[in-house]
């Protein structure tokens, strides 16, 4: 009687219905449940989604992208359309778009760990993977965007008989040193979060190929105390260090833009203006990706609509951030008195060309990023994709408002000169588009696509101190 | 082939049945013995005794690798072996490399996490003993193991075994040690 008594009381003091957590997973039926449910998807026979998603990614990757590559690559930077004095494009935009979708990925993954968010185990993994794939693209835009890609290794520190060095003092040096980073750290981080998953996938497998493939990757990992013991120091390190990239990267990017003199650019507040812009920008891809992925995958137990209403959320306020710095940037062009800074601000929205960017980007940015604000839209998984993909549009316009927007009418009219993409500009871009998702798609199916362990030990059946994970009636002692 | 005793292996269902059983085995005095979970326990490390992982400070090594290497380096290219003069600025100030070191720092921090947690915990690994036990697949699944090794002083496989069985533990197997 007194064990009955005592949930009494524990049910008086808990919280009310709408102040309770949501469970990380809905319907668990216990943690063997749970791991058939998560590795189920890289086991089964692909299905029809996949190949109709993956059939055009991977034309696209494999023949417009080379294509439009190599041509690039061996005729020279003329085949775009940059030119005097558009002398940054879609190279440039497509760079800082891409570099943005990494963002959020490393935000979500890195952050709310650190922050102890128990939701981001179950979308982690796709956002990690998400940041790996999207560096890797914008970091071939620079690569190729020097026009001599084969002296490429004139960017870096080697040693040579001519003596070449890098600049170190400019940021556009900056950059090669961060994106590189980037790319390296979010993979180890992708690499490292995954060793305990293939391990549960080793110990599944049914067939030889699998089981040898697995074990290698798994390295031989048994998940004793000692290994977790060291293994959780070194995922806190490494989120630590991911948390410092998100506001580095970005900022460097930012800082490419701001050390110019060009009106539009010359504003200190560029570094934090990029920071917040990719991270709203990958908030965006992430909801077309989860909205999408949770159904076709069928994970709808796991990543639950309350974790989605989170992602919403994140995405709601980086948006609110943004449209803060909008005006702020506004606002300092007409307060700073410069004629040069508010003809640049004022052709962005009536100019004669381009203006048609500038009011998608109030549309996009500032109007349908409202709609977040409703309950009824956070909860309606089509609403969200829709608004993911134009959130992603509308920072794409973003980026090209202010690398062309302030590019096509500097200081000297005579200097002026209109910008068009060719069509080798769009079919790279289409061409890292469809990488990027064939990419992604191979993982969906290949790789354990949800952090099992994390997941695992986020439920009430993982956790020691709860009845469900054996803890003693009455409480812990 | 020559088939020695590796240990005891015993398998719990909850991580708060292990948690117990840890601390009454910490108890018995066992040094060589560890517990193998799907995920990493709460409260487990202190059971097992582990202090502070060095894994941190292998990356706080790497990172200052790193740093110091890039600061060097941004020394000797941009000041010794080819002064170059950009915009009137000294040839080297300290400030003016904390960008690229700072990042690079990042780099070798990242990589002292990776290979200090693999070198630590002596992996990659191709041979472990319990990986060839069927039973042992559960502990990457919903099962909670503990092994007690044979090299432990104290092992003794009746002994030993009745403490497994009296701290709950199911399904006691001998686990082979196969070279």
């Amino acid at each position: 009687m007194s064990e009955i008594a005592n949930i009494e009381e524990l049910k008086k003091l808990a919280p009310p219905a709408e102040l309770r957590r949501a469970p990380v997973v809905e319907g668990n039926q216990g943690l063997g449940w749970l791991t058939d449910k998560l590795s189920a998807f890289a086991e089964a026979k692909v299905p029809i989604w996949w190949w109709i998603a993956f059939v055009p990614a991977a034309f696209a990757a494999t023949v417009i992208f080379p294509v439009c590559l190599f041509y690039q690559v061996f005729t020279g930077v003329g085949v775009w359309g940059n030119n005097h004095p558009d002398m940054w494009g879609w190279d440039i935009v497509n760079f800082i778009w891409w570099v943005g979708v990494a963002h959020a990925g490393t935000l979500i993954s890195a952050l709310l760990f650190l922050t102890r968010q128990h939701w981001r185990t179950t979308i982690g993994r796709m956002a990690e993977a998400m940041t790996v794939f999207s560096v890797a693209m914008a970091g071939l835009y620079p690569a190729i965007h020097v026009g001599r890609a084969w002296f490429d290794w004139f960017m870096f520190p080697i040693p040579n008989s001519n003596g070449n060095w890098p600049q170190f003092k400019s940021p556009l040096m900056w950059d090669v040193f961060a994106v590189n980073t980037y790319l390296m750290v979010s993979s180890l981080f992708w690499f490292m979060g995954m060793i305990p998953d293939f391990a549960v996938l080793r110990d599944r497998s049914t067939t030889r190929i699998r089981k040898g493939i697995f074990s290698f990757l798994a390295m031989g990992w048994t998940g004793s105390a000692w290994q977790w013991h060291n293994y959780e120091k070194a995922y806190i390190v490494l989120c630590g260090l991911c948390t410092l990239l998100v506001f580095t990267v970005s900022s460097i990017v930012g800082l490419d833009f701001c050390t110019a003199q060009l009106a539009g650019w010359h504003a200190t507040i560029f570094p934090l203006y990029f920071v917040i812009g990719a991270v709203f920008c990958g908030f965006g891809m992430m909801l077309v990706l989860l909205t999408s992925l949770r159904k076709l995958c069928h994970l709808e137990n796991v990543i639950t609509l309350s974790h989605i209403d989170k992602v919403a959320k994140l995405a709601l306020v980086s948006g609110l951030i943004i449209n803060y710095i909008y005006l702020m940037e506004i606002f300092i062009a007409w307060y700073s008195g410069d004629p040069y800074e508010r003809w640049v601000f004022g052709h962005r929205f009536f100019g004669q060309e381009y203006w048609y960017f500038g009011w998608a980007l109030i549309a996009i940015n500032v109007c349908v990023t409202q709609l977040l604000w409703f309950k009824k839209i956070r909860s309606n998984l089509v609403a969200l994709f829709v608004i993911g993909l134009l959130i992603n549009c509308g920072m794409w316009s973003e980026r090209f408002v202010i690398v062309v927007g302030s590019l096509y009418q500097d200081f000297l009219p005579a200097n002026w000169g209109k910008y068009h993409p060719t069509m080798w500009d769009v079919g790279l871009y289409i061409g890292t588009l469809g990488a990027f998702f064939m990419l992604y798609l191979l993982f969906v199916k290949f790789l354990p696509v949800i952090a099992i362990s994390e997941v695992k030990g986020a439920t009430p059946q993982g956790d020691p101190h709860h009845p469900l994970g054996g803890a003693p009636k009455g409480g812990h002692q | 082939m020559s088939e020695k005793v590796y240990g005891l292996m015993a398998e719990f269902h909850t991580p708060g049945d292990l948690l117990r059983a840890a601390e009454k085995i910490s108890h018995g005095g066992y040094r060589k013995w560890d517990c193998f979970t799907p995920f990493p326990i709460h409260g487990l490390d202190k059971v097992m005794g582990y202090r502070n992982s060095l894994v941190g400070w292998v990356s706080l090594a790497g990172g200052a690798f790193m740093f110091l290497n890039v600061v060097g380096l941004i020394w000797f290219a941009n000041a010794f072996d080819y002064p170059l003069i950009v915009g009137g600025k000294p040839m080297f100030s300290p400030p003016m490399t904390f960008v690229p070191a700072y990042i690079m720092m990042i780099m070798g921090g990242a990589i002292g996490a990776l290979v200090g947690m693999l070198g630590i915990n002596q992996l990659p690994r191709l041979h472990h003993p319990l990986l060839f036990k069927k039973r042992f697949e559960g502990a990457s699944r919903d099962k909670f193991i503990i092994v007690i090794g044979a090299n432990d002083e104290k092992f003794c496989a009746t002994e030993t075994r009745q403490l497994l069985e009296t701290i709950g533990g199911a399904n006691i197997e001998i686990v082979e040690d196969q070279e």
